[in-house]
């Protein structure tokens, strides 16, 4: 009964600015369904062999609100037999999409699923339209609740990361999303998303002219004393992003093409307070999982939620950071909560076809105190 | 005809600004510059234009939101497009030459019938439509707006013998509706009517400032507030204005002047004015002016010049025993008394009011048009003729007589008579050019509590506030303390409309002429009872206000409430109780409590929650409207206009604006009426809140801000109790909505709470000091 199972598509939309970006006004349930059908279209996979639609989303309210899964299925065309769920883990929820279809296909529940992600961080707010905390939890356990930008300030104490090699860190991924996007490395991915008669075709969130000296002039973003900055955060992005996920038996017999195998799948929780921390215990896991190390890894996907944390997770994990994010992280291409976790699962799969290489680790923190990680290998 | 599309040639600062206006009266308009000489952009400077003024501050805009209705182009691309409105403004460069050429391909594309006119400050109509067609001539017509043109409300028109009688009614009906200008009928003559004497005055003050070697501090001590006239005076009003225009406003007027126009003798060099243009201290746009703020060493120091020096020291605060016998003897004491500051005043204004009883009929056909332009295009409080009858136009006369000088013969008429103006009958006249008087009018739907007043007396009054039968059944509710803040005494006559109005009246207006509806209540009371610790005291003043404002609200008869300038605090919640409000445009409304150091508790939080509640255009769900509300009562923001009022909730969406001040109490009359007709008092309401689930998100909200420094120690301590408020308190469940009472009974309590704090009474005491908030 066990399955292999693969990556085989991914694409993504353009990652732009929440709030004065150019996918301000795309509503998100649109801009997925979008994406979907890029997939599709790139892929070649018959819509009728896909079992369910799975999307993750971190506010699944307002417009991504009810069973968005369902309704972008019908938004996208996709044939009424294909089901449709929503998943949310927060930042972590596109890339769970994706490790709920591998379960599925190694129970033999599936052959093909659409493993997607989206956030409209323009449209609907961090923390949604309507917070409601419970009270005893947030007097007993207030960090339950904590906000993100202090639980970055948390890890960069502990952990003792400089504001220094924070913003040398945010530059270094602005550099390489600029000459990504320069040599036409991201076209791969991207597909352009109609917007009010308006095709928008490019990210929009990366600074080639970002310098450590503009950044070193930013105000602290979240605690007056502290050393996080805007400029060393992950911006708030509107995005939608897709993964197809297979069985091996099936992308070879309907003439797909694998970018990877996923080899071994992981989550873990931390706590709330430093939840950048989180991909650490997850990576592990699925590392001793597929039986590999950390120095086996060709390719590191490492989400950029802060600066900070992602740096963090590296030193904790002894990651090579010239193999992590070659194409650039959050911290310039921007961070739509839903949608991350497809991109840099998807991303990792694609590089390591594209350059040819055997192992990759994507993983990333969530609020509340979670890590997520999933390692592939060339198909 | 009707204007209801307009086009502005010239993205200057003047013809952005009369765009933006337009915008703001709802009209769409097309904002043309030339296509510059670099870059790629044709559209780039209307675009530019349009993009710098969503940035300044004051706002041209009343809300962001209208900048929609500016198109940007340029004359190249979309010369054509002119075809389509209904009235072109032009406002490029002052040259006739660069102005007629335009006209020349506007005629080519423009409609028949639409309406040209020019904003120039210094050219005639005559040379501007000489040898023109015939048609140009019949549209044309000089709109002379002031800057900025949001703000000022003058508009001076001028036609000429050939315009056809419909283009200054149609235009001037539309200015005066719906752009709110008081528009005043000029005739063609060198700097029209504002210009004209304000320049003279500017001048002669500036000359006999150097001649008579005061400080620039003195001079604008005497020639500001003691005379009516903005505390700018005349140096600091050079300073905004620009220094480099005055030479300019000079040399267009001595060549257009007749030779023996007493302007001319005014005339003298002023090397340190040249000096400081060349140097780049062209004002508050430049480096500094007459005044400039040197902040050096990271102190702000305001600095003035010497004017034998040139060189900068602190500003002194000018100490004059005439500045002091004006406050108490107004504008006739300064001028008679003997000091140098009363001298300088006497040679000043002697001229000046002189000069502008001279020009009529010269200038434009009546008095009323002299006053009405001082007024709105200079903010003086009072116009020449008016500030003559003040100084007494018989002493002034005879004064001038003493001296040997000429009396203008308007001046020897009023000296012989009763004055400029008069009230006969209970109506307010003025005299006419021939020696008569005339009836004031007020135009169609014009309707001035000053003029209620002098014709009857007020149904009743105490200190604080009256009611005035403004007729049609409807009664005027005038506040009438300083900055219109209230206190007891306001509740009593609100209680007495409570009995009137129902026995012989339809409906109430809440309405007064002064330059604010209300500050809010008042913090001298509340910080005198705190200081001797009379709570009880203020806990009876808050909860007579809410008994007072819940009376208003379910009063049996509508409650209008028609505000003007600021409508803050107290006075917010008086526009939260009313059934309707008809508000001027320029209406600064806020709950600006916390700023003090307390809660709305005057139904303001309960009042602002179930407006947002009601909003359509806001996300379902309990904590919306929580949020909101929080975040405007707790950070005191206030809204900059009527349009932010309706975007931030403060007002109704239905509410209607009134551009035109004159036109506010008639607008507010009518809107009473018209809910008189089976009018039944609002059903007392019930709020959904979420309680303590809502008030933890609020408290981690607030964390945040706290940590980034964006909120302060009593912040917390006031923007903490706002939570309980607005989220109902510990009790309160989504399942179960709360009474209007029960919040109110919140506010109170937590107005009692805070109000007992160092952090409040610092607060408070602080701002009654320095009129500015404490953040502490």
């Amino acid at each position: 009964m066990h399955k292999n199972v693969v990556i085989a598509g991914y694409a993504r939309s353009p990652f732009h600015f929440a709030n004065k970006g150019d996918l301000v006004k795309v509503r998100p349930d649109e801009m997925a369904a979008q994406v979907v059908r890029g997939l599709l279209g790139k892929t070649g996979v018959d819509p009728n062999d896909i079992e369910d639609l799975i999307v993750g989303c971190a506010f699944p309210e307002g417009e991504q609100g009810l069973n968005v899964a369902r309704l972008i299925a019908f938004l996208a065309d996709l044939p009424i037999s294909v089901a449709g769920t929503t998943v949310n883990r927060f930042c972590g929820s596109s890339m769970q999409s994706v490790h709920m279809a591998a379960g599925n296909i190694q129970m033999d529940a599936g052959e093909a699923f659409i493993c997607a992600g989206i956030e409209s961080m323009s449209r609907i707010p961090m923390a949604g339209f309507n917070p409601l905390l419970h009270p005893g939890l947030a007097e007993r356990f207030p960090q339950a609740y904590i906000s993100m930008g202090e639980t970055a300030e948390n890890v960069a104490q502990k952990h003792q990361i400089t504001r220094a090699r924070q913003e040398e860190f945010a530059v270094d991924s602005h550099r390489k999303a600029a000459a990504a996007q320069a040599d036409g490395k991201l076209q791969a991915e991207i597909v352009a998303i109609q917007a009010d008669g308006a095709s928008v075709e490019a990210d929009g969130c990366i600074r080639a002219d970002t310098s450590a000296e503009a950044l070193a002039d930013l105000k602290p973003a979240f605690a007056l004393d502290g050393s996080v900055t805007a400029g060393t955060s992950s911006p708030l992005t509107d995005g939608a992003s897709a993964v197809l996920v297979t069985s091996e038996d099936y992308a070879k017999a309907h003439g797909l093409e694998p970018l990877a195998k996923v080899r071994s799948i992981a989550v873990a929780g931390c706590d709330p307070e430093v939840m950048g921390i989180g991909p650490v215990a997850a990576s592990r896991k699925a590392l001793e999982r597929a039986g590999v190390s950390v120095g086996d890894l060709d390719i590191i996907e490492l989400n950029e939620a802060f600066a900070a944390q992602a740096l963090a997770c590296a030193d904790e994990l002894g990651l090579d950071l010239d193999k992590t994010n070659v194409d650039g992280g959050a911290i310039a291409l921007g961070h739509p909560l839903g949608a991350t976790g497809a991109r840099i699962t998807g991303k990792a799969a694609q590089l390591l076809k594209r350059d040819g290489k055997s192992l990759a680790l994507s993983t990333q923190c969530i609020g509340g105190g979670q890590g997520i990680a999933t390692v592939l290998e060339a198909a | 005809m009707t204007i209801a599309s307009a086009a502005v040639i010239g993205a200057g600062v003047m013809g952005a600004g009369i765009a933006a206006h337009l915008a703001n009266a709802g009209v769409p308009v097309l904002l043309l510059d030339v296509v510059p000489k670099e870059g790629d952009n044709r559209n780039a400077l209307a675009e530019g234009a349009i993009a710098k003024m969503l940035k300044a501050d004051p706002a041209p805009f009343m809300s962001k939101r209208l900048a929609r209705l500016v198109t940007p182009g340029n004359v190249e691309d979309d010369l054509d497009k002119l075809s389509q409105v209904d009235w072109v403004v032009e406002a490029v460069i002052e040259d006739p030459k660069i102005k007629r050429a335009l006209y020349e391909r506007l005629e080519a594309v423009r409609k028949d019938g639409s309406i040209v006119s020019s904003n120039t400050s210094t050219l005639p109509l005559s040379l501007l439509t000489k040898d023109m067609p015939a048609r140009f001539a019949g549209d044309f017509l000089i709109t002379h707006f002031f800057n900025p043109p949001r703000y000022m409300p003058l508009l001076e028109l001028v036609v000429g013998p050939d315009t056809r009688p419909e283009v200054p009614q149609t235009l001037g009906a539309f200015a005066d509706q719906q752009l709110g200008k008081g528009v005043v009928m000029c005739n063609d003559t060198p700097g029209f009517v504002a210009n004209r004497i304000g320049t003279f005055w500017l001048q002669c003050a500036v000359v006999e400032t150097l001649n008579r070697g005061l400080t620039i501090e003195e001079a604008d001590a005497v020639m500001g507030r003691p005379l009516g006239i903005p505390k700018t005076g005349v140096f600091a009003l050079l300073d905004l204005v620009g220094l480099d225009l005055m030479p300019k406003v000079d040399a267009s007027l001595a060549a257009t002047l007749a030779e023996d126009d007493a302007y001319q003798g005014l005339r003298r060099p002023f090397p340190l004015l040249e000096q400081m243009i060349a140097d780049g201290y062209t004002g508050r746009k430049g480096k500094g002016g007459f005044y400039r703020l040197n902040k050096a060493n990271g102190a702000r120091v305001k600095e003035a010049i010497d004017l034998n020096t040139g060189d900068y020291a602190p500003a002194a605060k000018a100490s004059l025993a005439s500045v002091s016998a004006a406050r108490r003897g107004g504008a006739k004491a300064l001028v008679a008394h003997d000091d140098k500051g009363g001298q300088f005043a006497w040679a000043v204004m002697s001229q000046t009011l002189g000069y502008a009883a001279a020009l009529v009929p010269e200038i434009a056909g009546d008095i009323l048009a002299v006053d009405r332009a001082m007024r709105m295009g200079y903010n003086w409080k009072f116009g020449p003729f008016e500030l003559l009858d003040k100084l007494g136009a018989a002493d002034f006369a005879e004064r001038l007589k003493a001296e040997g000088r000429d009396v203008p013969p308007l001046l020897e008429k009023a000296a012989a008579a009763d004055g400029f103006y008069r009230v006969q009958g209970g109506r307010l006249q003025y005299l006419t050019v021939d020696g008569s008087y005339a009836d004031v009018e007020r135009g169609e739907g014009v309707l001035l509590l000053s003029d209620v007043k002098l014709r009857s007396e007020p149904l009743a009054k105490n200190g604080s506030a009256s009611l005035w039968d403004i007729g049609d059944g409807v009664v005027c509710l005038e506040i009438h303390t300083k900055l219109n803040t209230i206190d007891p005494e306001v509740f009593k006559i609100i209680g007495k409309a409570l009995q009137i109005v129902p026995k012989d009246y339809k409906a109430l207006v809440v309405y007064n002429e002064g330059s604010h509806f209300s500050a809010g209540a008042n913090l001298g009371l509340a910080m005198f009872a705190a200081n001797v610790g009379a709570w009880p005291m203020i806990e009876d003043m808050v909860a007579q206000g809410q008994k007072t404002y819940t009376a208003l609200k379910r009063a049996p008869f509508p409650v209008v409430s028609a505000p003007s300038g600021l409508a803050l605090g107290g006075g917010c919640e008086i526009l939260l109780a009313s059934d309707a409000v008809q508000a001027h445009a320029e209406s600064y409304v806020g709950l600006v409590e916390a700023g003090v150091g307390v809660v709305p508790a005057w139904g303001g939080c309960k009042e602002l929650l179930s407006r947002l509640a009601r909003d359509p255009r806001r996300p379902k769900g309990p904590m919306p409207p929580v949020a909101k509300a929080f975040e405007t009562i707790g950070m005191a923001q206030v809204a900059k206009s009527a349009f932010e009022a309706k975007e931030m909730g403060f007002l109704r969406g239905e509410d209607h604006v009134t551009f035109n001040r004159e036109r506010l109490l008639a607008d507010a009359k009518k809107k009473a009426l018209s809910l008189v007709e089976g009018y039944a008092p609002p059903e007392p309401m019930e709020l959904t809140l979420p309680g303590p689930s809502g008030k933890a998100s609020l408290a981690f909200a607030l964390r945040d801000l706290y940590a980034k420094g964006l909120a302060t120690d009593h912040d917390m301590v006031v923007a903490g109790e706002l939570a309980d408020v607005l989220t109902g308190g510990d009790d309160a469940d989504l399942t179960e909505p709360l009474s209007e009472d029960t919040v109110l009974k919140m506010e109170r309590e937590a107005f009692m709470r805070l109000v007992r704090t160092p952090g409040t009474l610092a607060r408070v005491e602080h701002t009654l000091e320095t009129g500015k908030p404490l953040r502490n």
